[in-house]
């Protein structure tokens, strides 16, 4: 028996916005009958980008149809591209949490939700051809796997079989996975060890890459003005100074990027 | 949900609830004659003259001929590990094995474990209706085989295997092959009879038959060789150590009179229940069908796919009415590969996720197939109309000619 919250009960037994769209603006679909289970994700977006309409065909299990019926929820009203920014681990916190073997299910209604944007930009979308196939059951490829091992922290084979389903069934790609795994794993962790002035500089490029920038659209900017362990002092600059949105600014923003590019334990401290 | 008022349990191939009768003999072992059945005084030997009675009705139980043929075990799983590795052991010089794909894990997770100790095996197939492929088990069977294992009826399906057959022809091209029949799901739902026939061993489940869980017993054919598993005390004739546990015994024993006296009821009104249950299910279902309809199956047991919905959301939603099954899903199990069994017999992958196992008892009443009958429709067509594969699905109408 599965320990389900009682949201995901809800969400199985009342789905919302189950169906299809006749003149959908976009489809986006992840799995397969043969997988067992699969999704089908319709959205109905306005000539400004706003997702007005979602719909969904599940076969699945009770946490696939759960984690579809919440995610239209979850993407209505929105425009497409903050829908776009929605991780599998919102889905599965709107949910009140999932069994950890059933992961795999966030995961399916992220994919399809990545596709049906995907569909509706036209983008080309990478079909498992052009790409190395790890799992052959699954047929789970070696770009989605790591971008799943980075965004969710995985650690173990476990971590894996349970977010994604590669190497969950027959087990012969388990070696390849471990491979891969333990190459991302290391990859990340010197950076434990960094000296004060590298650390320094990779703050620096991060503010500089991905935090500057953005701030500079609101007429703002931001200075790094030391480093003490995980504890680094910045000071808001230009219109950010005198926002009183500044705090949220700077810890749902700027302490977030650099939790994700450098450490988890990075503390933010205005000077 | 009110457990006790609405619950249908159609499970029973999973487990059964011990029958009343059968407690009731138990429970004086657990505080009155609480005794060592090894020690010389008399309160002790109320337990050990318990333990021998019960022997002898297990003995006709399987049909045995001698009551020293019998050992009492904790579980089915145990049987089959005492009897497969008690044989290895007692006779090293061979190393190959067969047994079948559709076994229960008991069985075929030791097989792959005796492969990694350096066993070959050959593990035989089933075809589509899930009969075993005799053939194959025949053409494998060479000087250096130790053991054969077959299943007496499968655990998903209840179809039964001709073990006295395969035992017999086995032996014609070894007679040194020894033969385990895993007999846990026929126990107390088809007679058993081992005396004239040439199978060496067979290993029963007290809780598939209305005793309690934690309770098995192995048939071992008196010049049989087996190494004990559990070394230390002489209880089980030294083939088996550890204080007898003399009130599951003894209720392993009357679950076993009874259900030897039951066993008509099963083959009639049991069989007769699930009939219904199975025709009732494949004429109001359109994309139901029977996974296995071969005439030789238990008579508790039917598996039933449902395409292009998932069987674990089939489940959910039956225990919303109360009702209890199993499904060959992955998801249900946590593993992500569904049913190794149907599987083996090939199954369409369009109903393979959406498998439902239903098996009755003699407690099963015919109101609770009719609730199960009415419900089933209403479950299939709220999935149904969730599923992606709705082209399909009018394909699949379109061709039963339905629409």
């Amino acid at each position: 028996m599965w320990d389900y919250s009682e949201k995901v009960m809800d969400h199985y037994r009342n789905p919302r916005n189950a169906g299809s769209i006749e003149d959908a603006d976009a489809i986006g679909e992840a799995g397969s009958l043969s997988c067992g289970d699969m999704l089908k994700l319709y959205l109905k977006v306005d000539d400004n980008g706003i997702i007005t309409d979602a719909k969904f065909q599940t076969f699945g299990c009770g946490s696939a149809v759960a984690s579809s019926s919440i995610l239209t929820e979850m993407i209505i009203g929105k425009h497409i591209d903050e829908a776009r920014k929605i991780t599998n681990k919102q889905i599965v916190d709107a949910l009140g949490g999932l069994p950890p073997e059933k992961m795999h299910c966030s995961v399916m209604g992220h994919e399809a939700l990545a596709a049906a944007i995907a569909n509706y930009y036209k983008e080309d979308v990478k079909t498992a051809e052009d790409e190395e196939t790890v799992c052959h059951c699954f047929n789970i490829t070696r770009t989605f796997l790591e971008e799943e091992i980075k965004t969710n922290k995985l650690k173990t084979l476990d971590d894996v079989i349970n977010y994604t389903k590669a190497g969950g069934a027959c087990g012969r790609c388990q070696g390849k996975i471990k491979e891969i795994l333990n190459k991302i794993n290391v990859e990340e962790k010197p950076q434990e060890k960094l000296t004060k002035t590298q650390l320094i500089i990779k703050i620096n490029n991060v503010i500089e890459k991905y935090i500057s920038a953005e701030l500079r659209k609101d007429g703002g900017d931001i200075e790094l003005i030391d480093v003490e362990d995980n504890k680094v002092k910045v000071r808001l600059t230009g219109r950010c100074q005198s926002c009183n949105r500044s705090r949220i600014t700077l810890t749902h923003f700027v302490e977030a990027e650099l939790k994700k590019h450098i450490s988890d334990d990075i503390e933010i401290i205005q000077v | 949900m009110d457990t006790k008022r609405n619950l249908i349990y159609l499970d029973n191939n999973a487990t059964t609830k011990v029958d009343e009768q059968v407690l009731e003999v138990m429970l004086p072992y657990f505080s009155e004659y609480y005794g060592n059945p090894s020690s010389i005084y008399r309160f002790g030997g109320l337990n050990s003259k318990a333990v021998k009675e019960a022997r002898e009705t297990m003995r006709e139980f399987f049909g045995a001929k001698s009551a020293k043929e019998i050992f009492f075990t904790a579980s089915g799983s145990e049987c089959a590990n005492m009897a497969i590795r008690g044989i290895l052991a007692a006779d090293r010089s061979k190393t190959h094995l067969i047994t079948t794909k559709v076994e229960h894990p008991c069985v075929l997770n030791l097989h792959k474990q005796l492969e990694k100790e350096g066993y070959s095996v050959t593990y035989a197939g089933v075809n589509s209706e899930g009969e075993i492929n005799k053939e194959e088990i025949y053409e494998a069977v060479n000087e250096k085989t130790a053991l054969v294992s077959c299943m007496y009826a499968n655990n998903e399906t209840g179809v039964i295997f001709p073990v006295e057959e395969i035992a017999q022809k086995v032996k014609e091209k070894n007679a040194d092959t020894k033969v385990y029949v895993d007999a846990v799901q026929a126990a107390g739902k088809i007679k058993l009879d081992v005396k004239d026939t040439q199978i060496d061993m067979m290993g029963i489940s007290g809780h598939k038959f209305h005793a309690p869980k934690g309770i098995g017993a192995l048939y071992v054919k008196s010049n049989v060789l087996i190494s004990p598993l559990i070394i230390g005390g002489h209880q089980e004739s030294g083939k088996r150590a550890g204080t007898e546990n003399v009130p599951e015994i003894a209720g392993l024993a009357k679950a076993a009179a009874l259900a030897s006296d039951a066993l008509e009821f099963e083959a009639t009104k049991v069989k007769y229940l699930r009939d219904k249950l199975e025709r009732g299910i494949l004429s109001k279902i359109y994309n139901a069908r029977l996974n296995s309809s071969t005439y030789n199956r238990v008579p508790n047991t039917t598996n039933i796919g449902f395409e292009y919905i998932e069987g674990e959301l089939i489940l959910l939603n039956l225990d919303d009415y109360g009702i209890c099954a199993s499904s060959g899903s992955a998801c249900t199990s946590g593993s992500l590969d569904p049913s190794h069994v149907l599987k083996a017999m090939g199954v369409p992958f369009t109903a393979l996720h959406g498998s439902i196992r239903f098996s009755l008892s003699r407690f099963t009443t015919e109101e609770e197939i009719d609730y199960t009958i009415e419900k089933m429709p209403l479950i299939v067509d709220k999935l149904t109309a969730l599923s992606p594969f709705q082209k399909e699905l009018r394909e699949l109408k379109e061709r039963k000619g339905i629409i």
